[in-house]
């Protein structure tokens, strides 16, 4: 488990960050956490010749709140999303979703920066990210722009972030009253990441009837996405039981899912069908 | 009265330096000018090597030298292989291929260089040129007409059929009033010891002797054939076993990297370094397990099982490692279980596919043969209606009929199984369980309830049943100063017999136990030894050290009745260490004074030699059977698939416990490898022969949150056999938990009409059953 030879860099800032990756554009890697990059790097399935560090820039690793926004640094590591008060409090489904994230060592290392940057279709955070219509703010020499969660992830192992571009922020909004959150998941039992993740942002007007439900699965289909067709089933509807299980059974409707050694596709749509339900009721007995 | 400690939960001596850090493994080792290798592998399952071009690499920055298979076919002798049977086909297994590959990850060539980050370069470099063969993975295909061969000059992928009968079994079928049958698949596991191999050589040519660090369970037979392998006289060849990082059985073998980093040590004139990646750990590390089989019992309506006749298929693997056939003949022997089966015939057939060699995982054939007819108990109990508990009490000899002579003709030493199966029926309280379940089922609810009885075969063993001695040795030494140093042939990883040893010297001699130091491992220091593996080290080593003790007392104990000026040596006590005459106790030596005088030498009764130190070396009579009990209460989620514990209960018997907190660590650890295979564990190869499960990011074992509470709880049955009593508990877990999960599971989808499922039993597997039922 040995890498191929590589340059590295210790920048302490985001301006000393850019300027590196754009000196060496696509031969730099950004090294966050390390524990999606280092383990291709040991296999040599990532061959970088410069390794640009960002581990010290200390200006990156923040959670704070802004108005009705809370938002966070992307070196923030797992931990810190999983312990913060400000999170619990305002955004607790990311808290919950940072806090099933591998195992403690993963999620003192790891961060929400660089495993949105890496778009594992079978990490967690990504299913919380759509539920919560996040936004991520990248930065370049040329500036910086917001790219919404929807847009963000791409495909397998792809996101919007272009070449020379740094993830520096994510925004999640604090959540309304009379809402209730869930993640739930079931992981691969080697790897520890999802075979399905189910996250799920529900809010009820006074009456009890549906306002808003938005329902994000990773681990199911080549990139996290977003369960419309659940959502629409919901909107509108007071919900019990059987509405949301029946809500429930369109949640791999309009995907191909993946198959590998550890689940058919078969298998994986009927996980995401049982998860989203036990993910909804969830939610809904939380608000 | 002196403190005792045998019997004792005495912390364990080695967790010190190992949970601070301070223990030396192989990677740890750093010798002067060392340099490293790293090894080209197949990538290919079967291939014609059509030749390799290593110009590239030999220019390469840092490297000092590449090999390939024609550069050390005359000077390196053949990987080895230990068990004999009778016909076996033994391919000739070169430490790098020569003209075909068999397996992915087999040793194609070797680079050497400056540093490993060099070395790993340059083995990029490196073009072999193949000419891809169609591969054969499945051993029942690889039997079949047509099929690829691996060793052309067998023309045949068998590589044994072998065979045990006892008593009639044709009778039994004849006089059966019911069969029952079933085909069962003990899929491939990968023994994922934390520490992967490594080896360390260099060469001394002033003293004309090779020292090699290798991580092994069995370092005196490792230096006897490294010896011969490199042409070595065996004297100048030491081999140390430093601080190994887990074995499992998967480092009690010779590998050709062991060979071949002493020779390039030699060649070059440098120590060398190689170790392996995780990667190949996986690719070329041995795997365990690994059969099909076809099993068929003829009983009574009582549940009285006449007879079980067993058909197996053994994945071989492209070669044989060390005890590769030996394996499933562990099976056969103990293929009636702990049952008075009167008939039983078993026929194994070995069949070369291309992929690693199977050999010893922890169990080494006898968690098949017990998972095979503890699956076949509860498949009887299910077809004629009765309770698998109650099957198993009806076929057990009783606690008078010991030593007890079994159908594959084994005798068991000792033995009360109704005894350990009752302990843990009460404990699990199964009456309530049973009754549980069924209310819970009335609601759709899954609840599994899955009982194993088994007994195994430890204290491996007399030496006729080994192809090398299966004794063991010990040295005790007293030094000078009375602190006492054990030099023991067993070589544990991870066990605890530096504690435990220590226990046996400190009660025996009355010292404390931080006086004790045992000592294994190296061969320049500890006399000739077999090793650790199959249960032995306590009840064989554990002897040894017993009865060199034994032989010190007696010796310190004339010396002392000397220095009392007493006769009769019959008059002198040796208690809480402190020797004393009988009749005049005031007159009194320590244990020390007394060690001091057998150095110093000044008065000595005449004819006795200074010093003081024994060595024995101990032939057991027998093997020894621990047994037990172990039931799993389990809930499938049927929506699922999904299988979570809400019991484990384990009863061991394994005789006299020198170490209660040792015994719970080896049966605690045990089952949480059975419940690897049962639940997760399986080495998937595509049908070219690539490792699917190639990474632990694919290859699941099972993590601390995967593992219920274990209930466990002992019965004492001493063995005959030696005189502790002790019988061996390093393999009892997988043994026996296995089945007690599968068995769980099956009975939790009983209502379904599920009778049998194969391992392992992940959730999708499971939904299937349910969706399928
Ligand atoms: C044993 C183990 C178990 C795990 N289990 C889980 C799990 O259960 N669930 C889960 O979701 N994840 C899991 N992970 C992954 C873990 O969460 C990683 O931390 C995460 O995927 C990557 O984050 P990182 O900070 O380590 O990023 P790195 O590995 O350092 O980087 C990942 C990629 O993102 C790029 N990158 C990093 N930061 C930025 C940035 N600011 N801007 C642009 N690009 C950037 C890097 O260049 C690299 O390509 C596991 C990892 C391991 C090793």
């Amino acid at each position: 488990m040995i890498p191929a030879a590589f340059a590295y860099f210790r920048p302490t800032n985001v301006k000393e960050a850019l300027t590196l990756l754009d000196q060496y554009k696509d031969e730099a890697k950004l090294l966050a956490g390390g524990h999606s990059l280092i383990p291709l790097m040991k296999l040599r399935l990532a061959q970088p010749r410069y390794v640009i560090d960002l581990g010290r820039v200390r200006e990156l690793e923040y959670i704070r709140e802004s108005g009705d926004q809370v938002l966070i640094g992307a070196m923030t590591r797992h931990v810190a999303v999983e312990t913060s008060d400000l999170l619990r409090q305002r955004c607790p489904l990311l808290a919950e979703t940072a806090s099933v994230i591998g195992d403690a060592q993963v999620r003192n290392m790891g961060t929400i920066g660089g495993s949105l940057a890496h778009a594992d279709p079978a990490a967690d955070y990504p299913a919380a990210i759509l539920a919560l219509d996040a936004e991520m703010r990248a930065v370049s020499s040329q500036g910086e722009r917001w790219i919404r969660a929807e847009d963000f992830f791409v495909d397998m192992l792809t996101t919007a972030l272009q070449p020379g571009e740094l993830l520096v922020e994510i925004k999640v909004p604090a959540l309304p009253p009379r809402t209730g959150t869930a993640y739930v998941k079931v992981a691969q039992k080697a790897s520890g990441f999802a075979l399905c993740g189910v996250a799920v942002v529900l809010t009820m007007d006074q009456q009890g009837v549906c306002q808003h439900a938005a329902v994000g699965i990773t681990g199911v289909a080549p990139k996290a996405y977003r369960a419309r067709a659940v959502e629409q089933a919901l909107r509108g509807q007071k919900l019990d039981a059987s509405v949301m299980a029946a809500a429930s059974a369109k949640a791999a409707e309009g995907i191909d899912p993946l198959e590998d050694l550890h689940a058919s596709a078969e298998y994986r749509a009927h996980l995401a069908r049982v998860f989203c339900r036990r993910a909804l009721e969830q939610a809904h007995a939380r608000i | 009265m002196a403190k005792k400690f045998v019997g004792e939960r005495v912390p364990r001596v080695e967790d010190q330096r190992l949970i601070t850090g301070r223990s030396q493994y192989v990677d740890d080792i750093v010798r002067p000018r060392m340099v490293y290798a790293a090894i080209v592998r197949s990538i290919y399952a079967h291939a014609r090597l059509k030749g390799i071009n290593v110009e590239a690499a030999r220019r390469a920055p840092g490297v000092i030298a590449v090999f390939t298979g024609e550069d050390v076919r005359e000077a390196i002798g053949p990987v080895p292989v230990a068990s004999r049977l009778p016909d076996l086909k033994i391919p000739r297994h070169p430490v790098l291929a020569v003209e075909k590959v068999r397996y992915v990850g087999e040793p194609v060539a070797v680079v050497v260089a400056e540093d490993r980050y060099q070395a790993r370069d340059a083995v990029d470099l490196i073009e072999v040129e193949y000419e891809p063969l169609e591969a054969v993975v499945d051993p029942e295909r690889a039997i079949a007409e047509g099929a690829p061969i691996l060793h052309e000059e067998f023309g045949t992928n068998v590589a044994f059929v072998w065979q045990l009968s006892g008593g009639d079994i044709e009778r039994a079928f004849r006089d059966a009033e019911v069969v029952v049958s079933q085909r069962m698949v003990n899929q491939r596991v990968i023994p994922v010891a934390m520490e992967p191999r490594g080896v360390v050589a260099e060469y001394h040519p002033g003293e004309g002797q090779l020292t090699v660090w290798t991580s092994t369970q069995i370092p005196h037979l490792l230096r006897t054939q490294l010896a011969a392998m490199l042409g070595l006289a065996e004297n100048r060849v030491r081999v140390i076993a430093p601080e190994v990082g887990g074995g499992f059985g998967s480092k009690l073998n010779v590998y050709a990297e062991e060979a071949l980093v002493g020779y390039l040590a030699m060649r070059l004139g440098r120590p060398v370094k190689w170790i392996e990646t995780r990667r190949e750990n996986f690719l070329s590390t041995i795997h365990g397990r690994g059969q099909i089989a076809e099993v068929e019992a003829a009983v009574k309506r009582d549940g009285t099982v006449l007879g079980l006749r067993y058909k197996i298929i053994q994945d071989v693997g492209a070669y044989h490692q060390f005890f590769t056939p030996g394996v499933p003949t562990l099976t056969g022997l103990m293929a009636v279980g702990p049952y008075k089966i009167p008939h039983v015939h078993f026929e194994v057939t070995g069949v070369f596919t291309n992929k690693i060699a199977t050999d010893a995982y922890r169990g080494a054939g006898r968690p098949e043969a017990t998972y095979m007819l503890e699956r076949m108990m509860d498949r009887i109990a299910r077809e004629l209606g009765l309770d698998p508990a109650e099957v198993r009490m009806r076929n057990f000899p009783q606690p008078d009929e010991f030593p007890f002579p079994t159908a594959s003709g084994l005798a068991y030493d000792s033995g009360n199984y109704s005894q350990a199966l009752r302990r843990a029926l009460e404990l699990v309280g199964y009456e309530k369980l049973r009754r549980e379940q069924q209310v819970l089922r009335q609601q759709g609810r899954y609840l599994g309830i899955g009982i194993s009885t088994y007994v195994e075969i430890c204290a491996i063993g007399p030496s006729p049943a080994l192809p090398f001695g299966g004794w063991e040795s010990a040295t005790v030494r007293v030094e000078p100063t009375g602190k006492v140093t054990v030099l023991s042939g067993a070589s544990p990883h991870g066990q605890g017999q530096e504690t435990s040893f220590a226990q046996i010297v400190a009660d025996e001699l009355g010292v404390d136990l931080s006086d004790v130091r045992v000592i294994h491992g190296d061969t320049a220091i500890v006399q000739y030894g077999i090793g650790t593996f199959g249960s032995r080290a306590t009840a064989v080593g554990g002897t040894a050290v017993y009865g060199a003790v034994q032989k010190v007392k007696e010796k310190a104990t004339r010396l002392a009745a000397h220095l009392l000026g007493e006769e009769n040596v019959a008059n002198v006590a040796f208690e809480a260490g402190q020797f004393f005459l009988k009749d005049r106790p005031e007159r009194r030596l320590t244990f020390q004074e007394v060690a001091l005088a057998a150095y110093l030498a000044k008065s000595l009764p005449s004819g006795m030699e200074p010093g003081l130190e024994a060595s024995y070396f101990f032939e057991p009579s027998n093997f020894t059977f621990p047994f037990g009990a172990h039931i799993a209460v389990v809930e499938v989620d049927p929506e699922t698939g999904e299988v979570h514990f809400r019991r484990y209960v384990a009863v061991d018997d394994c005789g006299r416990v020198i170490n209660p907190m040792l015994v719970d660590g080896q049966v605690h650890g045990g089952i949480v490898q059975a419940l690897g295979q049962a639940l997760l564990e399986e080495a998937v190869y595509d049908e070219n022969g690539q490792l699917l499960t190639g990474e632990l990011t694919d290859y699941a074992i099972p993590k601390a949150t995967d593992v219920p509470w274990l209930e466990t709880d002992r019965t004492e049955t001493p063995s005959p056999v030696n005189p502790l009593g002790v019988k061996g508990v390093g393999e009892a877990g997988t043994i026996a938990a296995t089945p007690a999960i599968v068995n769980a599971v099956v009975d939790a989808l009983a209502p379904l009409g599920i009778r049998h499922l194969d391992m392992p039993l992940r959730p999708e597997k499971v939904w299937r059953a349910i969706r399928g039922a």
